[in-house]
């Protein structure tokens, strides 16, 4: 008789996760932010009761990769979609997933008013400094100096207005609870950044109010960069326009190191 | 109970099982959604007022993919913002009910009354290859029992329907009679909406359909003989006086109310003219119109507009009939006698009020 060996899984795909290759780009931060909201929510117990609003933008078929129900919005308007269905199952967990061109520019009305009414919604939001999928043209999140199609010579403030921080316009408001800037270049951001999905998504099952995750995403292709050059971008220039860290916290929850 | 135009529908909507309102103020149409935030607050529904309409109409897309009876209500510059929504939700295939009470464009126009819609509403308005079913009704009782049919026909093809009102009809305070509250419970079961995907595969609902098989061009096919079903099976119109009539007047909402009493005028002066009032616009009842202009030699249509349903008209008559039209901007609403002087004009040939149409 062979002796039976007991195996312990201990690393896998999330249930959350499909088993589908995905389309992004090598180096691009939507695979490592996809697994970490598929992990959270795995980890909450969440999937059969969550519906998830995917932006327009390079994550818009991000529906190809969540295994749990899943409705586009057009673009900029997935809160305002987010909304309405939240107030249909009040019982049930909301996620919407948004780019920068989605969130901050043609959205900005309805992030900031869905915001303000407190929805209780969790948004995860994909800071690339960029316009993706229509191919590197300038997005209000565009760092000073930072190139783009149609900012060529780099972002000037005359000309382009300078960037735009919308989380911490969102901070002010009283409808929102949590806001925290992540980042996805490194092993260590990439560790705050799953604590922080988490603690969003706990505001939004004790049904405190709006919570929003902002993660510094590396883009290499539309950056014209190696992935390691776009990481190290995220750590050494980004940052700079948006530091890292709590911007704002009423949840009342300890911080457990 | 009276009731104005607005208050009606949003009494209608409430029986007939609408939970979720979301819009944006505009006048001439504010009555509606005014007691709507009030009526919500009674029956256990939810009642948003938007950012803007764009957000309204999107929250009506996530309150109709969750499942709920949704509803927005507007007018005309209003519409035109809600239209990115609508095409969505075609191309979606998500239920909705959008009211329009019209008022006078292009543009910002002004808030009188005006029928300049027939066009954006009819023919899509929004992107792509998509309809959506519109109701007119001449106010009044109709308003409900049409209210009750938009959100029925909407369930029943998975499509934005609208309600094509006025200024006028929103704002006219009339008698009407409301039936009961329907169950929401003995509503036909949705297998289709987003709850949670316990117990079952997930689902997505999107429009995007990137597929290198053609799966937009299915999707697209597949939308075309929805909306051929709808032209099939749900033509309303309503004639009046059309036997024998010399000529017969084609005129919906408030133009066909004001046409109706013209016609009352013209039987004094022993002239026979018959009303043919569509009722849905698309689809357009152009087999029955047909039928009737090969029996009446004269066609005159009225219009608060200059000239859009005039061209269904058209298709419908060809030249089995002498077509006239009438129609005036909108801000001002005629006296039955002025429209009694282009039915004059139209039975007599001699085009001095309106003009004929040449096939």
């Amino acid at each position: 008789m062979s002796e039976q060996i007991e195996y312990t899984k201990i690393f896998g795909r999330p249930e959350s996760l499909k088993e589908t290759p995905t389309h992004y780009c090598p180096g691009c931060g939507h695979s490592v932010a996809h697994r970490l909201v598929a992990e959270c929510l795995d980890e909450l117990g969440l999937r059969e009761k969550t519906i998830g609003v995917p932006p327009v933008g390079c994550a818009v078929l991000a529906y190809n990769y969540f295994n749990f129900d899943m409705v586009e919005a057009p673009h900029g308007r997935a809160l305002a979609v987010a909304t309405g269905i939240k107030r249909v199952h009040p019982d049930k967990f909301v996620l919407t997933y948004q780019g920068d061109g989605d969130l901050a520019a043609i959205g900005t009305a309805e992030t900031i008013h869905a915001a303000n009414r407190g929805e209780r919604i969790s948004t995860i939001f994909i800071n690339n400094a960029i316009y993706g999928m229509t191919g590197g043209q300038m997005a209000p999140t565009t760092i000073l100096g930072q190139n783009a199609t149609t900012a060529p010579g780099g972002r000037d403030p005359r000309l382009h207005g300078s960037p735009i921080d919308i989380s911490r316009m969102l901070a002010v408001s009283n409808g929102v609870v949590f806001v925290e800037r992540c980042a996805l270049d490194s092993v260590k951001e990439i560790r705050k950044a799953k604590k922080a999905i988490k603690k969003a998504f706990q505001c939004q099952l004790d049904d405190l109010g709006f919570a929003l995750v902002e993660l510094l995403s590396p883009c290499p292709t539309n950056w014209k960069m190696t992935p390691k050059a776009a990481w190290d971008w995220v750590a050494e220039e980004m940052v700079k326009t948006y530091p890292l860290g709590v911007i704002k916290d009423i949840t009342g929850y300890e911080d457990k190191k | 109970m009276l009731m104005n135009g607005s208050q009606t529908v949003g009494e209608a909507a409430v029986r007939a099982g609408c939970r979720y309102y979301f819009g944006y103020p505009i006048t001439p149409q504010n009555e509606l959604p005014e007691y709507l935030s009030a009526r919500m607050l009674d029956v256990g529904g939810t009642f948003i007022q938007g950012e803007s309409e764009v957000a309204s109409i999107n929250m009506v897309l996530g309150a109709s993919v969750a499942g709920g009876r949704a509803m927005t209500s507007s007018s005309s510059p209003g519409i035109s913002l809600k239209q990115e929504g609508i095409s969505y939700m075609a191309g979606m295939e998500l239920p909705a009910v959008i009211i329009n009470m019209m008022r006078g464009g292009p543009g910002l126009g002004n808030i009188a009354p005006s029928a300049a819609d027939y066009f954006q509403a009819t023919r899509g308005g929004g992107h792509g290859d998509y309809r959506t079913p519109v109701l007119a009704p001449a106010g009044g009782q109709e308003l409900v029992d049409l209210t009750f049919a938009a959100f029925d026909l909407a369930d029943k093809y998975r499509n934005p329907v609208m309600i094509l009102g006025d200024g006028l009809m929103g704002q006219v305070m009339e008698p009407v009679i409301f039936p009961d509250f329907i169950e929401l419970a003995d509503l036909p079961k949705k297998d289709w909406i987003l709850d949670g995907c316990k117990g079952r595969e997930p689902r997505a609902i999107y429009s995007m359909l990137l597929g290198q098989q053609g799966e937009l061009y299915k999707h697209n096919l597949h939308l075309q003989e929805k909306y051929d079903r709808i032209t099939a099976e749900e033509l309303r119109w309503e004639t009046k006086g059309t036997e024998d009539a010399e000529v017969v007047v084609v005129a919906y909402g408030t133009a066909a109310r004001i046409a109706e009493s013209a016609i009352e005028e013209l039987e004094a002066e022993g002239i026979r003219a018959g009303l043919f009032r569509p009722i849905t616009l698309w689809p357009f009842p152009l087999p029955p119109l047909r039928e009737l202009s090969k029996k009446v030699p004269r066609i005159a249509v009225f219009e608060l507009s200059m000239g859009q349903m005039v061209e269904d008209v058209i298709l419908s008559v060809g030249e089995r009939a002498e077509i006239y039209f009438h129609g005036l901007p909108g801000g001002i609403i005629p006296t039955p006698a002025q429209v009694a002087g282009f039915i004059r004009s139209a039975v007599k040939g001699d085009g001095t009020v309106g003009r004929r149409i040449d096939v």
